[in-house]
């Protein structure tokens, strides 16, 4: 797969999914302690929402930060705009304003403040970046 | 004297990340902590942000350590608010 091709394929998971987060592993098994806890953060919110690794291949994190203009992961989108990394998101869920922009109603029991995530996993196996963006 | 032959990797200070963002923003003030001078945390307080996305807000501080970023500074947790 060119730079090219990869950069293609990253702009139509954008465009393809309302909610898309690129991470450091999967949200099943986080890579990294700020890709952790903001899955964590989805999940509490219980929206739905796809994932793609950036690890397999360091081409998608060289062209997704290309993209986005934006220097680190974990990068959340919405309907296509980028609304932020860990930081932005976690001031995002704990005034509220995360769940409006996604358009979700948090549930009863999501903590007010940001969940802090699973335990790190070791780094998945590679896994091509067609297989993510299905 | 350091030794020509053998650089040694700057390591930023705290204060020195602090006055690099407060240069490059005008009219920007940061308060900048560091526990091991590779992972900073920043609140950036700049009228520069004023009807900017938070995005299009963190954007310009990050580009003040274009290339630093995950180098010689591993992380910058930043937040961001307009004077």
């Amino acid at each position: 797969m060119s730079d090219n091709e990869i950069r293609t394929a990253i702009a139509e998971a954008i465009s393809d999914n309302d909610v898309i987060l690129f991470m450091k592993g999967s949200p099943a098994s986080p890579a990294c302690g700020f890709s952790a806890r903001t899955v964590a953060m989805l999940e509490a919110l219980e929206t739905p929402f796809a994932a793609v690794d950036v690890l397999p291949d360091p081409r998608i994190r060289q062209e997704l930060s290309a993209l986005s203009k934006w220097p680190t992961i974990p990068q959340l989108f919405h309907k296509g705009e980028l609304i932020g990394g860990c930081d932005i998101i976690t001031e995002m869920y704990e005034s509220g304003e995360l769940a409006t922009t996604l358009g979700v109603d948090a549930p009863d029991d999501a903590p007010a403040d940001a969940p802090a995530g699973g335990e790190l996993q070791p780094q998945s196996a590679p896994m091509g970046i067609e297989n993510r963006l299905a | 004297m350091s030794d020509a032959r053998y650089p040694v990797l700057q390591m930023p200070s705290a204060h020195e990340v602090k006055t690099r963002i407060e240069a490059a923003i005008p009219g920007a003030q940061a308060e900048v902590d560091t526990a091991d001078e590779v992972h900073f945390s920043a609140l950036v307080r700049a009228g520069a942000f004023e009807g900017l996305s938070r995005v299009q807000q963190h954007r310009l501080v990050y580009d003040v350590f274009e290339g630093e970023l995950g180098g010689a500074i591993h992380a910058l947790a930043l937040k961001t608010e307009v004077s």
